[in-house]
């Protein structure tokens, strides 16, 4: 690798180009660390906020009023109020009225949410008000006779919902369902206003020491769209292996 | 309203749906969600430290002033909505344009500024713009939050381009067939026909963009412009830095958004469903 770094170092002496966090050891394990943090942030929150969609989901479709009123009053406060306002709002609003409690590490007294715990819950909550209404569009088009056949084949409620809704509602929701993962994984940089060491705050960490401003900002952009990429590829992938042949939903794009 | 009779028979809910037929609406579930946070948060910050002004009393010192920084962030994304729809309306049509020169770099920037994050993208425009643009003697100043609003226009330029294309493909192919049997030129047809039918399809999505930028326009805060986020930050600093604060004054700023926001996506609703394409 040695002469890959020697490489870059002497492309910035002849260019003024600075890809520092490639030649320089502590930058680049900085930048290593901000990445897979950012990885971590984006595929956490992803599963967070599913389960928080089909839990919602199911919930809305309760046969207590209460239930779903309250499960709309949480979609569209999280649907109608800045995401940001809501990191800072958990962040230091929450955060500070939570107790503090022993660190058994350092022995030091620390809150007892940390930073990323916050992102990764604001983020998830954000994301699954999304999530939830979703599904209840992919679960809305499976057909009715379908539920009709089931319940005479003597399923319950539940069972109703884990074997036959769900299955074909995740077929149906994919491409929205997608579209919304995709922007969350976008998002998860707002996590850089309460100093979570992702990405973003690793690179503004480089920029003020190197002031490379726009080398940084490049490769930024090109890491972020190579993430969407990937993340759209394996969404593309999960869409063809869970095809039924056949079957054609009703909401389809 | 919801009488407190009504607020105690939980179990009777599903029975006595009639009873509370007047507490039907999500909006006033979410708002009420909201207001009990508020208040939770302020009951509870009260009981901690005394011998300060009530937070009631704080907030109503400073809301004109929080209110001033909300407008703040209406006129930004007012302004980035404008200037992102002016230039992606071109931007969608150069993407179906029969020549390639014109329509891969327009399919290319549309992409590129689609998939990019906001936050980066907004970073670049207030880092990287320069401070002022000089066109021989003229010289036009370029302060933060002009530098903002491109940065919030950009994304949104590439989301009304995909808008525009979604709509102008959703037009049946019959109408291009038939204006061309009417010697309609392409533009003519562009303008004259189709264009005019997709306000129509395009205006819910629009709206639902707006609300996309009117909710990340706080993300300005974070570059340093003054917004209502920033604001806020002012006036806790403004009180002493008293921790207790924090959480009613974020959730005033959640409130206010809350309110602007939510009939506008009522209606987007709405439209929806009135201009639904019928099958």
């Amino acid at each position: 690798m040695q002469p890959i770094y020697d490489w870059f170092r002497l492309f910035y002496e002849r260019t003024g180009i600075n890809l520092n966090y490639v030649y320089d050891s502590f930058d680049r394990a900085r930048m290593i660390k901000g990445f897979w943090l950012t990885i971590e942030l984006s595929v956490v929150t992803i599963v967070i906020s599913i389960a928080i969609g089909v839990f919602g989901a199911w919930l809305r479709g309760s046969r207590f009023t209460l239930v779903r009123r309250c499960v709309d009053g949480f979609i569209s406060a999280f649907r109608n109020t800045p995401p940001l306002v809501q990191i800072y709002f958990f962040y230091f609003g929450l955060g500070y009225l939570l107790p503090r409690v022993m660190d058994p590490a350092t022995g030091a007294m620390a809150p007892m949410v940390t930073n990323l715990e916050w992102a990764i819950l604001s983020l998830s909550l954000f994301a699954g008000a999304f999530n939830i209404e979703i599904f209840r569009a992919g679960i809305e088009a499976v057909p009715k006779s379908m539920l009709e056949a089931a319940e005479s084949l003597g399923y319950t409620r539940s069972q109703i919902y884990w074997y036959i809704v769900l299955p074909l509602a995740i077929r149906n929701c994919l491409p929205a369902l997608g579209n919304n993962l995709v922007n969350l994984v976008k998002t998860t940089n707002l996590a850089y206003a309460i100093a979570v060491p992702e990405l973003m705050y690793v690179s503004k960490e480089i920029w003020s020491d190197a002031t490379n401003v726009r080398e940084m900002m490049i490769t930024l952009l090109i890491i972020y769209i190579l993430l969407v990429a990937v993340l759209v590829a394996g969404l593309n992938r999960l869409e063809r292996a869970l095809r039924i042949p056949g079957y054609i939903h009703a909401g389809g794009h | 309203m919801l009488r407190l009779r009504d607020a105690f028979s939980l179990p009777l809910v599903s029975a006595s749906e009639g009873a509370l037929r007047n507490w039907r609406r999500t909006e006033r579930a979410g708002l009420a969600a909201l207001l009990v946070v508020f208040v939770c948060s302020s009951a509870y910050a009260a009981t901690v430290v005394s011998g300060h002004d009530s937070i009631p009393t704080v907030l109503w010192r400073w809301a004109p002033l929080l209110l001033w920084g909300f407008l703040f962030n209406l006129v930004i994304s007012a302004l980035s909505m404008a200037l992102g729809t002016v230039a992606g309306v071109p931007l969608g049509i150069f993407q179906m344009s029969p020549n390639p020169l014109v329509s891969r770099p327009a399919i290319l920037v549309t992409q590129f500024f689609r998939n990019a994050p906001w936050l980066v993208l907004l970073f670049i425009c207030v880092l990287l713009l320069p401070f002022e643009l000089r066109i021989g003697t003229l010289r036009i100043p370029f302060p933060d939050w002009v530098k903002a609003v491109i940065g919030f226009a950009l994304p949104a330029m590439a989301n009304v381009a995909e808008i525009v294309r979604g709509a102008v493909l959703s037009v049946p192919s019959g109408q291009w067939e038939s204006a061309e049997s009417l010697c309609f030129s392409r533009r003519q047809t562009m303008m004259q026909i189709i264009l005019p039918q997709c306000i129509k399809r395009m205006l819910p999505p629009w709206m639902n963009l707006y609300s996309l930028i009117t909710m990340s326009s706080v993300n300005a805060s974070v570059v340093g412009v003054t917004e209502m986020l920033t604001i806020t930050t002012q006036v806790h600093a403004a009180e002493g830095s008293r921790p207790e604060l924090l959480a009613p004054l974020y959730s005033f700023a959640l409130i206010c958004f809350f309110i602007y926001s939510y009939p506008i996506s009522k209606w987007t609703e709405y439209l929806e469903l009135k201009y639904q394409v019928k099958e």
